[in-house]
């Protein structure tokens, strides 16, 4: 399944990996905002971007044909833009679309591919996210899989249940019901979490979570990262 | 209606990303004041489970199916706020974990979906769900999607989408279809959870002035689609204007701003449109937010 | 000796909210460092009555645990003492990661982020699970839950163990790592089971809860017998 990958890339080591999340949320972001700024004609720096990329990819030590795949999902919905950019004229407009597209989506990929949910969690949190968000996120993953397992097992005792009327799946107020159950045991679930936290002493507050540490290569990564693409983009 | 990275423009993700930043934070301050921390556990797991609910399909006429979209069953279930903060985790979680839904593109569709379509959803249902339940619920799942939807295709059409007037049409053709769906895919829901325990969807409080309610739904709905409209197809609502033989009466100063979408005061053609979707979604907070005022008004009569 | 009973109920009595009487007047005591074994049918009461030694639920009748009378004021202090380890793992290990989860009661009880860590990891290396320790509780088997739960009970550092159908899903292998786990440790225990070879092998007392009422107290063997408890096929 494709979040298993993405999910296993990130638990690896590299020393992208090793970096703080807030340092390669601003170098992604300080990217994004230069390569989106990038005036169309200014092709050499789109391919000055791009050496930066590949720079990353290749410290993060992650395969790079899957990186580059996962990235070009997204490239065909840029390109009928740029297809259509193309035809109207503006054939440099197009390539600029095309390539802010690709290099934006590739950048992004590899903050999520390099970093694991908890990590971007507790940056957010530094960054001012609020904590209530933060912690349905963190039990919303928690009990994501458990939970869709369960939806798959009903799913499938439904459907060996169905024969020959079962084409098309469950009918209308059948699913209803599937849901409705699914539902119930979700709720008596958070019921069963609940006693569990009150049993451990829970007091009606969560404690605040534990900060990381910002280190000097971080810092370091981020300013070199900044400087390249405040560097390319003035040149541009 | 998730928008995916690539389709939307830098100005236009960019300029929703930060405006998503306090509208979801006001969301989770009032979850936050509303809700004991003890309630965190039950949001969480609800997101999981409206996750889990989109693998069970429904069957639909023409030989297809859908599934839950879920934002007006959790604005039924958990009220706005808590709904709100659940409807943004999920979208955090198909960005971050599943790359469904731009990582970029976060900001649009949190307000798409997350601000307006639980706002949306929980309009009708707050003011109709004590006295016309069904057709509420009906409504509420109807609304969110038509909002959200819109919403998002307006942001493309800002964008620079080419959108032909037939691609328009079919698109809320579309829209509205999706939108019975999940209006009867909501109401068979609920009816499933009350007949196992009743006392897990939120009564809503007395029915408020049938009137207001229509106002401030109208409201939305018509700023929600007017957007849309205007910013794809500005000619169609000059178009309708003619045949309502208005354009001649509308006074010049509000007719100049708004016609071709762009504020003539500003310089760069990027930062127009940028000011002009933000004007738009101004004008959808407004409507809300009116309409909020107006919940308060009844409440406390 | 009554000082040395960690658990002391006297005519526990409890009504479901749609009029069930789902306790009966229950007259239960543990000793400390005793083993008991609840034993009776799906419904019998058992999992209703562990539900009250730690104040998730309030009957009528007395509840002491080590000499504190369970009640809104003392529930800090009797789940310190009390640790109860639920049926489901799942709805028992709700934190992103088992380190983090089993450093949430410490947490609790005050000890600050770097104490609760250091304590959390001693307790999974009592109980084997040092290896998993940066392990989402998804990826671990039923086994390993289990015994995460535990440390998880045992870092509060309570006085008695109680533990709702400890074997659910555990393979025999697992069930063997299981009873050897308990057999090592200290507490009180208040074991319910409807598996009667790991009560056998653990418990020195048993207890038979029949409709809301114990019907029968004695040795393990003896109540097996009484009840026809053994499953023969």
């Amino acid at each position: 399944m494709h979040h298993v990958v993405v999910e296993r890339w990130s638990r690896g080591a590299s020393p992208l990996h090793g970096l703080d999340a807030r340092s390669k949320m601003g170098a992604l972001l300080a990217f994004l905002v230069a390569v989106s700024t990038t005036p169309p004609r200014a092709q050499l720096a789109f391919l000055a971007y791009a050496a930066l990329v590949v720079a990353a990819m290749a410290a993060s030590r992650l395969p790079l044909g899957g990186l580059v795949r996962r990235a070009a999902l997204v490239l065909p919905f840029s390109a009928t833009f740029a297809l259509i950019t193309w035809w109207s004229g503006q054939p440099l407009r197009a390539a600029a679309l095309g390539e802010t597209s690709f290099l934006s989506g590739l950048a992004a990929l590899l903050l999520i591919a390099t970093t694991p949910l908890a990590q971007l969690l507790a940056a957010l949190e530094t960054l001012g996210a609020p904590r209530i968000l933060i912690l349905v996120v963190q039990f919303l993953y928690r009990y994501l899989f458990v939970i869709s397992e369960q939806a798959q097992h009903m799913r499938l005792a439904a459907h060996s249940r169905l024969g020959a009327a079962g084409a098309r799946g469950l009918r209308f107020d059948a699913a209803a019901g599937a849901l409705g159950v699914l539902f119930a045991r979700s709720w008596e679930r958070a019921d069963g979490i609940y006693h569990a936290m009150l049993a451990r002493g829970f007091t009606g507050r969560f404690s605040p979570a534990v900060h990381p540490h910002f280190h000097p290569a971080d810092a370091v990564f981020f300013a070199a990262v900044l400087a390249a693409c405040a560097g390319i983009r003035l040149v541009a | 209606m998730h928008i995916p990275d690539g389709f939307l423009s830098p100005a236009v993700w960019a300029t929703l990303d930060v405006l998503s930043v306090p509208a979801a934070g006001w969301m989770a301050h009032r979850a936050q004041s509303d809700t004991e921390d003890r309630r965190i556990p039950l949001m969480g797991v609800m997101g999981a489970f409206v996750f889990a609910a989109q693998m069970i399909n429904f069957p639909i006429p023409l030989g297809t199916s859908g599934h839950l979209v879920g934002g007006a069953l959790l604005a039924i279930v958990l009220g706005p706020a808590a709904a709100s903060v659940v409807m943004t985790s999920i979208l955090a979680v198909q960005a971050l974990v599943f790359q469904d839904g731009g990582i970029m593109a976060l900001g649009a569709n949190v307000i798409n979906m997350a601000i307006g379509g639980i706002l949306a959803a929980w309009v009708p249902y707050r003011l109709w769900g004590a006295r016309w339940r069904s057709a509420a619920i009906f409504t509420s799942g109807l609304l969110s999607v038509l909002v959200s939807a819109s919403l998002a295709l307006a942001q493309l059409a800002l964008s620079g989408m080419p959108m032909p007037r037939r691609l328009l049409l079919v698109s809320l053709g579309l829209f509205a279809a999706s939108g019975v769906l999940e209006g009867a895919i909501t109401l068979a829901a609920v009816r499933a959870i009350e007949r196992l325990n009743p006392g897990w969807v939120r009564t809503p409080a007395k029915a408020g002035s049938r009137m207001a309610g229509v106002v401030a739904v109208a409201a939305v709905l018509v700023a929600a689609v007017g957007i849309l409209v205007g910013s794809a197809a500005p000619e169609v609502l000059e178009h309708l204007a003619a045949s309502f033989g208005v354009t001649a009466h509308v006074p010049a100063w509000l007719h100049a701003p708004l016609a071709d979408y762009e504020w003539k005061g500003l310089d760069s053609a990027w930062l127009r449109r940028a000011s002009a979707a933000l004007t738009g979604l101004a004008l959808i907070y407004g409507a809300c937010a009116l309409a909020g005022r107006l919940l308060a008004r009844q409440r406390s009569a | 000796m009554r000082a040395a009973r960690v658990i002391e109920v006297r005519g526990l009595r409890y009504r479901y909210a749609d009029g069930t009487q789902a306790l009966d007047g229950i007259d239960f005591h543990l000793e400390a460092g005793e083993c008991v074994a609840l034993l009776g049918a799906n419904g019998s009461g058992k999992t209703t009555f562990v539900l009250h030694l730690n104040g998730l639920l309030e009957g009528e009748g007395s509840v002491e645990v080590c000499g504190l009378p369970v009640r809104k004021d003392t529930l800090a202090d009797v789940r310190a003492k009390v640790g109860l380890v639920f049926q489901d793992s799942d709805e028992q290990l709700f934190m992103p990661t088992v380190l983090e989860d089993v450093a949430f009661g410490p947490a609790n009880l005050g000890l600050g982020p770097q104490q609760a860590a250091e304590r959390a990891r001693k307790m999974l290396e009592q109980v084997g699970m040092a290896s998993v320790i940066h392990k989402a509780p998804y990826h671990l088997s039923a086994g390993e839950k289990r015994r995460v739960a535990i440390a998880g009970v045992l870092a509060m550092q309570p006085e008695v163990l109680v533990l709702d159908e400890p074997t659910t899903f555990l393979d025999p292998p697992a069930q063997r790592e299981l009873a050897r786990l308990l057999a090592s440790l200290p507490q009180a225990k208040l074991i319910v089971t409807h598996d009667v070879e790991f009560a056998r092998s653990l418990a020195s007392r048993a207890v038979f809860f029949e409709r809301g009422r114990i019907a029968g107290e004695g040795a393990v063997d003896e109540i097996i017998q009484r009840f026809d408890w053994r499953p023969r096929f």
